[in-house]
């Protein structure tokens, strides 16, 4: 080691330390992130038991397919015609139907919540259907409460009806116009097959945003910044250090995700598998940059985790298009969801399962994803600078 | 043993004036490792450092003391790099702070005050994350390595996780990372803390070492005994320099003016309020029976000549302490009256005994924290509870106030188990934990207001006791502000006036003034005399050995056995060797500590 | 020394209650975390949670040049739900803008189409649509057929209407979905709040070392666990109050149920999510470890309740997991009474389950609680 003679600085120093980047630097740093990461249960709780419970919810409990809604049919007419039709609803396998004869004994249990909705059959149904049109056949009532169902509900009754009537082959063949519609990418109108891939997004969010604030804002509460600070380690190193093991994790996750999605749940991967880990790797650019920045502006768990709730994991879940669609939403609400880059991300992650590679759909989502993360992590260096003030 | 360094000769700062005359890179260049030039700082309107001009040698030991909110750790960062001075300039190893941050953070090492270990790597991943951040290839070091273990005695220890190493290890391994690659200029901030006497003489030793081997290493600390074994002490008071040069040549400033009553027994703690009232005093400490006393500047020995002839003690003139000078410096300790004391009526308990424990052990799987420790403690004693990091005191002391459950024995506090014990039982009790957890969250009112209405004041008798508290303390500028931005010492001061507030008569504390400055040390002590003269029971943990003296009884415990259970003196007394005559309190610990590693070999030299 | 009652003591209940509500309240940043962000989130969500189709995009390409295409296509022009038709020249460039999630649905409409119709025939249109989007490509479908028909009628002009039924909906005639949303919402967003708050407070009392220093003091377990769960619950009920307020007077949303009976529900619900707040804070070493704990059970707890999709639609396992959620009876509660009337009698049935899971969770808490004494 150095003698005791008091030597110039320069041989006491050893400058070649000094390098901004040095990868072994940066690899200790990733180790100890990552022999921490995978001593605390509550982060594999969160990388690896958390995506697998919401990709089986979302799978079987979060469906718009709507089976087996239970409907009331009221038969206020006794003749035949109208039991034909009562048997025409029974029939139908998407509807549950309960026969009554007086529309008092339904009407309660809408408003309990135990009927969707009902069928009134009324009196006159014979005159009516001999009146051919004058006046329509039967009422539908549905519960506006929860107005998904009640569209549901009227559709199919209505096509109930329709093609019992057309059935009856009573009426002379119309001019008209026939819709052939063929739905792409997901013939069979699974739900599933749109969430899923969407639901991907929601937990590299968790992982990427959540976790990392977290984790950040716990090496500033408990000291351990200011000791690796006063190394020779930068800033850059701090914090890619800090993020890879995350990046990793949530890269993993991904992978596991996608098995799972593509094994268990019968969703199609139709584009490359490429293109997929491209995708996700620039998603986790803003997705760990917004972490970031939360932990160093907040550097207290208490407060990150609130704002990444609020800032990260809601938006992500309502405003990506993952359930609720952009389109129908308001202009300053589909202002703000362009700042928000799960929405780029679901969008690709629906495309690159259901329907395969189309560039022209990632290119501009890969430029805003990488946009909005070197955003976020220009912001974040500007927050933690290398001292204390 | 780490003997005092040969003293150097100071040089000449001129304080007074504050302007450096000298240039500061003449003919001893080669030698200076830190120049602070005119350095200030401050934090909105708190003036933390006021030009500040100090040079720091190559190959020296330089103390950096000051009581709480000098200025010590401010100087650090700034150091380190961390903190960037709003004047003034400060080069390290050559390099300018601000200008060469990056080789700054190259040329020194630095421990801060809560060493940022992680609590869930093991030591050898801490080392091995140190070693690389600094540039080294652990593999290709297995040597240094090896020695650092060596050096901090962790080599057993090296798969353990951090968080579960003691106080002292935790230290040494912080002290080991810092060490990595061995920096130019070594800053360690107030490494002692919590650090019991045999690995604080390890950590001395290790410092000795590589100073002597050229290492320039600053240590901060409000521990005064460590600053007497510096080379050079920088004393900071109020963000100003006080004094810089070595610390016999301040010491030699009090010659004849120290002096101890020898023997005053039962009467000491009264002796020593009596003392420090005193217009002559400005200083005054229990040792043991005795009661150390320094004089005033200027004042003669008359009035304590009479208060000896009054007690009938034998008054001794004995050799000044660095600690001494502090004080004198910092114009003298505290009085010796505790106001918290005046206002409580004397304790009654039903027993004479306020606290035992009988065959008391605690497992935690195969490791046993506490093996079979027994004691009583009587009402109105001071008792201390002593041994090495790691050794079973804070397992002892939580089960004894039912924060945990023994594996066999019990546990008493006023003859019933707290464990199970009702609300009013809890209420006998007063209780400070280490650290002084406050509520961060809360305002110094609102924390005041917290633990009189948790204690079941309420009405007017809570507020009279609130407003006592804030006025005893001296609480008032700070009411509404939040604990963690007081300095240490009213901290700890709100963490004392919420532990006594309701006025329990058993008073626990577990290390009740770690890191805190010896002036407030002193007004603390005054207050526990105090109470004890009313019939308080107190139960001390500490690290301290100075505080060691003043307890009635102090119980020693090591590798989870109760090894000593006596008085101060008696267990001073036993440790009396040829080359140690009069040894201190810190003697008589390290002598029981080896004595019982010797009989623990002898035990299994026999066996095989 | 006063004397005090074992388990209770109001002076003892009082001091901590002021504790925790201002470890909560005082720092002025996480007042603003703890009420701004839920009530910015209600506004922002009520408009952009919605199960309708607006503002899309379709394509057309018309290969047609009789009368009956061209008055479909107006018809499309001035439809709500478009906001633009893009007219194409060839089927390869229709697929392209399906591909690109351009548009959501595209027409290919046939040479022969108003040649067909003429001929009193029925005029045939392919559309494809965007399975990726298929909820809405559903409702698309849907709105499509019923233009068409449109168009079909007036090519039969004088026979009678082509709806065979008369649909009423009751409690929302419009079926404005805003109305589903944002009572739903204010059920949520109390949730998560009560929950991070409680399941923060004693971990993070543990990691600071003062829970040490509570538990040597005379108050008692029922005593800690009644002071966590006020501060929690009247935040939690204060939000929920506000942003029922918001629905009921900004968003316009009908209220015609019983407030009172909506009151206790509310205050039995954050109860409840306390109680599971408290036990997750129990079993948790560190803040990290709560807040994430409370966001694993937080997040299915959501995605289970009906608040999404019906809970109606899922497997029956998952139906029965999905009582054991108070936000899924609070949502029937606050549903029912915003928009149906509805009965005590129904409302009780969704209370109970509400008032078990809050006593089986705060009991559990404290015995959590305790066990960490041993």
């Amino acid at each position: 080691m150095n003698g005791s003679n008091g030597p110039r600085p320069e041989q006491r120093v050893p400058l070649e330390a000094m390098r901004r980047f040095d990868p072994k630097r940066l690899w200790a740093l990733v180790l100890k992130e990552s022999l921490q990461a995978m001593r605390d249960p509550s982060t594999l709780l969160i990388a690896f038991v958390l995506p697998v419970v919401l990709l089986f919810l979302f799978a079987y409990a979060v469906s718009l397919d709507v089976r087996a809604v239970r409907i009331g049919v009221v038969q206020e007419s006794q003749s035949a015609s109208a039991h034909s039709l009562a048997a025409a609803f029974a029939g139908t396998r998407y509807l549950n139907v309960t026969f009554v004869h007086d529309r008092r004994e339904v009407a309660d249990r809408v408003v309990s919540g135990s009927l969707r909705g009902f069928v009134v059959i009324p009196q006159d149904f014979e005159q009516r259907l001999a009146n051919r049109g004058v006046q329509p056949l039967v009422q539908i009532i549905t519960d506006g409460s929860q107005p998904n169902t009640a569209n549901y509900v009227t559709n199919y009754a209505q096509g109930v009806v329709q093609t019992w009537r057309g059935g009856l082959g009573v009426e002379a063949p119309q001019a008209g116009v026939t819709l052939e519609p063929r739905y792409w990418f997901n013939a069979e109108l699974e739900s599933r097959r749109s969430l899923v891939p969407g639901a991907i997004a929601i937990v590299m969010t968790i992982i990427g945003t959540m976790l990392t604030a977290l984790v950040v804002a716990r090496e500033w509460e408990r000291g351990t910044m200011e000791a690796v600070l006063s190394t020779p380690a930068s800033v850059v190193e701090i914090l890619i250090g800090k993020l890879l093991p995350y990046f990793a994790l949530g890269m993993l996750s991904t992978l596991g995700a996608t098995a799972l999605a593509v094994f268990v749940f019968d969703v199609p991967l139709r584009g490359s598998l490429a293109a997929l880990l491209l995708l996700s790797a620039t998603f986790m650019v803003p997705a760990l940059g917004q972490g970031l920045l939360i932990s160093s502006v907040t550097r207290n768990q208490f407060l990150a985790a609130q704002i990444a709730l609020f800032s990260g994991f809601l938006p992500a879940f309502m405003l990506s298009g993952f359930l609720y669609e952009i389109d129908a939403m308001p202009a300053p609400i589909r202002a703000i969801t362009w700042l928000i880059p799960a929405r780029y991300f679901v969008s690709s992650l629906k495309t690159i399962f259901l329907a395969g590679d189309i560039w022209a759909v990632f290119v501009p989502n890969l430029l805003a994803m990488a946009g909005i993360g070197i955003l976020f992590f220009l912001l974040a260096k500007r927050a933690t600078r290398k001292n204390l003030e | 043993m780490p003997g005092k360094p040969p003293a150097r000769t100071s040089k000449a700062v001129d304080v007074a004036s504050g302007s450096t005359t000298s240039d500061p890179l003449r003919d001893t260049d080669s030698e200076v490792a830190v120049v602070i030039d005119g350095v200030s700082k401050h934090f909105g309107s708190v003036h933390a450092l006021q030009s500040l001009n100090a040079h720091i040698r190559y190959g020296c030991l330089t103390g950096l003391v000051g009581p709480d909110g000098a200025g010590k750790t401010t100087l650090m960062r700034i150091l380190t790099g961390l903190l960037a001075p709003n004047s003034g300039q400060a080069t390290v190893a050559g390099f300018d702070v601000v200008d060469d941050n990056d080789a700054i953070h190259v040329a020194t090492g630095y421990m801060p005050q809560r060493f940022g270990l992680y609590e869930d790597l093991s030591v050898m991943e801490n080392m091995r994350l140190y070693a690389q951040l600094r540039g080294m290839d652990a593999d290709r070091n297995a040597d240094l390595f090896a020695e650092l273990l060596d050096f901090t005695r962790l080599a057993p220890f090296t798969e353990r996780l951090a968080g579960k190493l003691s106080g002292g290890m935790k230290q040494k391994l912080g002290l080991a990372c810092a060490l990595m690659a061995r920096p130019a200029v070594l800053l360690l901030d107030e490494p002692g803390v919590g650090v019991d006497p045999v690995s604080r003489q390890d950590l001395w030793r290790m410092v000795q070492a590589l100073t002597d081997e050229g290492m320039a290493v600053v240590w901060s600390t409000a521990y005064l005994d460590e600053a007497e074994r510096c080379d050079s002490v920088l004393l900071l008071n109020e963000g100003q320099l006080a004094y810089d040069g070595p610390p016999g040549e301040l010491t030699a400033r009090l010659t004849n003016r120290s002096f101890r009553l020898e023997q005053v027994g039962d009467q000491r703690r009264a002796v020593l309020a009596e003392a420090l009232d005193l217009e002559s005093v400005s200083d005054g400490v229990i040792q043991g029976a005795g009661v150390r006393m320094v004089l005033r500047a200027d004042t003669g020995s008359e009035q304590i000549t009479a208060l000896a002839g009054r007690v009938d003690a034998q008054l001794r003139a004995v050799p000044a302490r660095f600690e001494d000078a502090f004080i004198d410096l910092l114009g003298g300790g505290p009085g010796g009256t505790s106001a918290l004391a005046e206002g409580l009526s004397p304790v009654e308990l039903a027993s004479d005994v306020a606290v035992s424990c009988r065959d008391l052990t605690k497992r935690f799987g195969d490791f046993t924290a506490t093996d079979n420790v027994s004691f009583e403690v009587r009402k109105g004693e001071i008792f201390g509870l002593l041994g090495p990091n790691g050794a079973g005191k804070s397992t002892t002391f939580k089960m004894l106030c039912g924060l945990l459950k023994p594996t066999s024995g019990e546990a008493q506090v006023v003859g019933l188990d707290l464990r199970r014990a009702t609300g009013a039982a809890k209420g006998q009790l007063g209780y400070m934990a280490q650290k002084f957890s406050l509520y961060g969250l809360l305002s110094v009112r609102q924390n005041l207001e917290f633990s009189a209405g948790v204690y079941g004041l309420k009405g007017a008798a809570r507020q009279a006791r609130i407003e006592e508290m804030i006025d005893i303390f001296g609480l008032q500028p700070w009411l509404s502000a939040a604990p963690d931005s007081l300095p240490l010492g009213y901290k700890q001061r709100l963490a004392l006036a919420c532990a006594v507030m309701h006025r329990p008569p058993v008073l626990f504390l577990d290390e009740p003034t770690s890191g805190v400055d010896p002036i407030t040390r002193r007004e603390f002590w005054t207050h526990i005399n105090g109470l004890a003269r009313k019939g308080v029971t107190v139960m001390v943990t500490t690290h301290f050995m100075d505080e060691a003296e003043y307890c009635d009884r102090v119980a020693m415990l090591y590798r989870a056995r109760l090894i000593a259970l006596d008085t101060p003196d008696a267990l001073k007394r036993g440790a009396v060797s040829d080359h140690q005559p009069d040894p201190t309190m810190e003697d008589a610990f390290i002598h029981l500590v080896e004595a019982e590693d010797l009989a623990d070999e002898a035990r299994s030299g026999a066996t095989v | 020394m006063a004397q005090h009652n074992s388990y209770f003591a109001f002076t003892r209940l009082r001091a901590q209650f002021i504790k925790e509500v201002l470890s909560i309240l005082r720092d002025p940043r996480s007042r603003m975390v703890v009420f701004a962000p839920p009530l910015l989130q209600l506004l922002v969500f009520a408009f952009a949670a919605t199960l309708e189709v607006r503002n899309v995009d379709i394509a057309v390409h018309n290969q047609d040049t009789g009368r009956w295409s061209y008055e479909l296509i107006t018809r499309l022009d001035r439809a709500d739900f478009i906001t633009r038709v893009y007219r194409v020249t060839d089927s390869q460039e229709l697929r392209d803008l399906i591909d690109q999630g351009k548009v959501i649905a595209a027409l290919d409409i046939q040479p022969d189409f108003s040649r067909a119709i003429a001929a009193g025939d029925n005029g045939r249109i392919q559309v494809l649509i965007d399975g990726r989007r298929s909820n809405s490509g559903q409702i698309t479908a849907s709105y499509l057929s019923t233009i068409a028909a449109e168009v079909g009628a007036e090519a039969n002009a004088g026979t009678g209407p082509t709806t065979p039924a008369a649909v009423r909906n009751w409690f929302n005639p419009n079926l404005t979905y805003r109305w589903f949303i944002v009572p739903g919402l204010s059920g949520i967003l109390a949730f998560f709040s009560a929950l991070l708050i409680t399941s923060l407070s004693i971990a993070r009392e543990r990691e600071l070392g003062t829970f040490d220093q509570l538990l040597v003091s005379p108050t008692s377990t029922p005593e800690i666990i009644v002071s966590k769960s006020l501060p929690a619950l009247v935040i939690g009920t204060m939000l929920g109050l506000l942003m029922m307020a918001a629905a009921a007077g900004p968003f316009q949303i009908p209220f015609n149920g019983s407030f009172g009976l909506l009151f206790v529900s509310l205050v039995l619900f954050i109860l409840s999510v306390v109680g599971i707040g408290l036990m997750i804070s129990a079993i948790s070493a560190t803040q990290q470890q709560a807040i994430l704990g409370a966001f694993a059970i937080g997040v299915p707890a959501v995605l289970m309740s009906g608040f999404a999709t019906p809970v109606e639609n899922m497997p029956t396992m998952l139906q029965w997991l999905a009582q054991a959620i108070p936000l899924t009876h609070f949502l029937i509660i606050v549903e029912g009474s915003f928009l149906k009337a509805m009965s005590p009698g129904d409302i009780l049935a969704s209370l109970w389950p509400l008032a078990l899971i809050a006593l089986v969770s705060l009991t559990m808490a404290t015995i959590f609680v305790r066990g960490r004494l041993q």
